[in-house]
């Protein structure tokens, strides 16, 4: 018995030991179907790294943001990884807030990575984050309903005849809206559907000298086009659908066609949850013939703060989920239809996730037709698609945002909202000492 | 005739009583009806009538456990109106009993901190927090949720205090007792209904908050409040999994509030009528 007491002791003391050697890294992360998954496969990583211990906090996108800009901006060390998208990774980057990737090993293969991805990740040439999923926008229509109307959507299709088949597509009697876009006030909401639409009008937030250029045509014919169309073809109530109320109107065959985010198009072909699974096409953001289309580039990224005192661990672990054989283990466990699109150009090549995925080519066109670095017809000073990449943005777009709801719901005119805006960026700059 | 009125007057008062009763509570029931929905029904309008799917617990079971936030949310609430209680449990007897000078404007500037929203201070008491190592704890939670509650802690029972006769305490006196046996034996006793109240109504609050629990924690010291917030997905339907984990969240404070809801309403409604 004495032994067997004994015996005991020593495993426990044992394994006490082993727990108190074992390094444990925090990893921040937004509640997205990709990220949840990656949780669950985690037991690949602690099997090949038995000495790190993986902790998840998972928050709300805004709450997480501002968590995270608290923890890096004071270095209060909670977090060793931490989930961020492409416009923190350049501002954050040049504050010397996040450790460069230089560690990720000899096979983990940077140079595959998508170019318009790993360029929106980096800063004078080196990786500040590792794409974990990257998106573009792209459209996606009904095939039965762009066949009612006589109509065939070409590959990259214009402004023009978007319209034109949005027209036709509607019918409010049997409720359907021959186009359906976001509304709702935000910088990552309406803002980021505006302002990658904006670039295809040839407008731009500032011009070289960061004076704000809402007074300028460009941004007139966008406002004045996007709220002309949806006025007449689009769902009611237009002015708070974000992402998710568009979704479900489309899922339900509520919407003739819908612009949004590429990775939409394995919820709207998942005949578990879409009504309209099967009769779903894709094709590129439209353009006006002026050399750049109106699609985003996002990337969910992990990066490394540079407060945090596990530098090691935390970059086998960023090297370990942004990985091709990470790509692998999601296909053999969940299949290819699962796999996190939009990072490593390997993937578009795979045959069979070709035959899992039939947006993946439209995807890849999508991203690669977004240039983070060359966003606008005209020249800017700032880095970023559907965003600016400076700090002020988040607040600014936000107000913009509001403002350009508000000319969609038809509580101002698109002149009022397009000179508010021009007000609210100038003082924005000038307070900010953009503009001197 | 008067009987009649009288009769009229209390169906209409009670008909008004019922409907600002649902008003407020209608919010929390549509949560749980929610919660009952798959997450296409959620977000397809309103509807009272659920498919009585339970599929959205099985995900939030399964996505993270729940127990831990639930131990949590329990020690960081009643630990905190402990200890709240502890230190207002004198400072309110001695406003009560042997007001100063300044007594009334020291209670309105503890009050006036609770005016200022919580976010202007986060930089200072996140620094605070990361210098003494309390980032992420729950001793250093719990004494964020104490100071935080103290001012309402504290009017409360200055307010119960105030109603004991200062004679009985005074006879107490004349009896020999001493300060502390004054508190204890003769104060304490007396006053055991409105400290319950204040008990009561601070655990709830500290239960609910939802700023710094949430700020200051990442994944040891975190609550049910950090819990309900990871069900919100920048992309993709969340609704119903949202409505289940808020349930969750709430079913433990509900249930104790129902059970203690007569010392509660009494608690609130102390004092008011004379």
């Amino acid at each position: 018995m004495k032994l067997r007491t004994l015996s005991l002791g020593l495993l426990s003391a044992s394994t006490l030991a082993f727990a108190a050697h074992a390094e444990s890294i925090t990893i921040a992360t937004v509640n997205n179907g990709d990220m949840v998954r990656m949780q669950t496969l985690t037991d690949d990583f602690t099997a090949k790294n038995p000495d790190i211990q993986l902790q998840w906090v998972t928050l709300e996108e805004n709450v997480l943001r501002e968590r995270v800009t608290t923890d890096i901006a004071t270095k209060g060390g909670q977090y060793d990884v931490m989930t961020i998208g492409t416009y923190e990774v350049p501002i954050w980057a040049k504050q010397s807030w996040l450790l460069p990737l230089d560690k990720l090993g000899d096979d983990y293969d940077v140079k595959d990575i998508i170019p318009a991805i790993a360029n929106g990740l980096s800063v004078d040439g080196k990786l500040y984050a590792a794409p974990f999923y990257g998106e573009s926008s792209f459209v996606m229509y009904r095939k039965d309903l762009m066949e009612k109307a006589g109509l065939t959507m070409p590959d990259a299709p214009t402004w023009d005849f978007i319209k034109q088949a949005a027209e036709k597509m509607t019918d409010r009697a049997n409720g359907v809206n021959g186009v359906c876009l976001r509304g709702k006030a935000g910088w990552g909401e309406n803002m980021a559907f505006l302002t990658a639409m904006s670039n295809s009008f040839g407008a731009r937030w500032f011009d070289e000298n960061w004076k704000p250029q809402f007074d300028q045509p460009e941004w007139k014919n966008t406002l004045q086009f996007y709220v002309d169309l949806m006025k007449a073809n689009g769902p009611e109530g237009a002015s708070s659908n974000g992402f998710n109320e568009n979704l479900a109107l489309f899922q339900q065959g509520k919407c003739g066609m819908w612009i949004d985010a590429t990775v939409a198009a394995s919820f709207v072909s998942d005949p578990k949850n879409s009504t309209v699974a099967d009769k779903v096409g894709y094709a590129l953001a439209p353009d006006n013939g002026l050399g750049k289309r109106g699609n985003w580039l996002w990337a969910w990224s992990l990066a490394i703060p540079a407060g945090t005192q596990k530098a090691d661990a935390a970059q086998k672990f960023v090297s370990w989920a942004t990985s091709k054989d990470y790509l692998e283990l999601v296909a053999s466990k969940e299949g290819w239809a699962n796999v996190p699109p939009g990072t490593r150009s390997s993937l578009y090549a795979n045959p069979e996730y070709q035959k899992a995925a039939p947006f993946a080519k439209m995807t890849l066109d999508s991203i690669n037709a977004a240039d983070p670095t060359h966003p606008t017809v005209k020249p800017v000073p700032y880095v970023g698609v559907q965003f600016v990449a400076i700090p002020e943005f988040q607040g600014l777009g936000t107000t913009v945002g509001q403002l350009f709801s508000a000319a969609l719901a038809g509580q101002t005119s698109v002149d009022d909202a397009l000179k508010q805006a021009q007000d609210a960026a100038t003082a924005t700059m000038t307070e900010g000492g953009y503009i001197q | 005739m008067a009987r009649a009125v009288s009769t009229q007057h209390k169906t209409i008062a009670t008909a008004a009583a019922w409907i600002v009763a649902l008003l407020i509570f209608f919010p929390i029931l549509y949560t749980i009806i929610t919660s009952f929905k798959s997450e296409q029904e959620a977000i397809q309008g309103f509807n009272l009538f659920p498919s009585g799917t339970t599929e959205s617990y099985t995900a939030v079971e399964a996505q993270s456990g729940y127990f831990k936030f639930f131990l949590n949310s329990v020690f960081l609430s009643v630990g905190s109106t402990i200890l709240a209680l502890l230190v207002a449990i004198p400072a309110a007897w001695s406003m009560a009993f042997s007001p100063g000078k300044w007594t009334k404007d020291i209670l309105m500037w503890m009050l006036s901190t609770k005016m200022m929203p919580a976010v202007a201070v986060l930089f200072p008491i996140y620094l605070i927090f990361r210098d003494t190592g309390l980032l992420d704890s729950r001793i250093g939670l719990m004494i964020m949720l104490m100071l935080i509650n103290l001012p309402i802690v504290v009017w409360m029972l200055y307010t119960y205090f105030r109603e004991i006769p200062g004679e009985i305490l005074e006879a107490a006196r004349m009896d020999g007792a001493s300060l502390w046996n004054e508190i204890v034996y003769v104060l304490t006793p007396m006053a055991v209904p409105g400290i319950a109240s204040t008990m009561l109504l601070n655990i709830i609050l500290a239960w609910n908050e939802a700023f710094w629990t949430i700020r200051l924690t990442t994944t040891e010291a975190a609550p049910l409040t950090a819990f309900i917030s990871s069900f919100s997905s920048p992309q993709g339907l969340f609704w119903a999994k949202l409505s289940a984990a808020s349930t969750l969240a709430i079913a433990p404070i509900l249930i104790m509030g129902w059970f203690s809801q007569k010392q509660l309403v009494r608690g609130l409604t102390f004092g008011a009528v004379k």
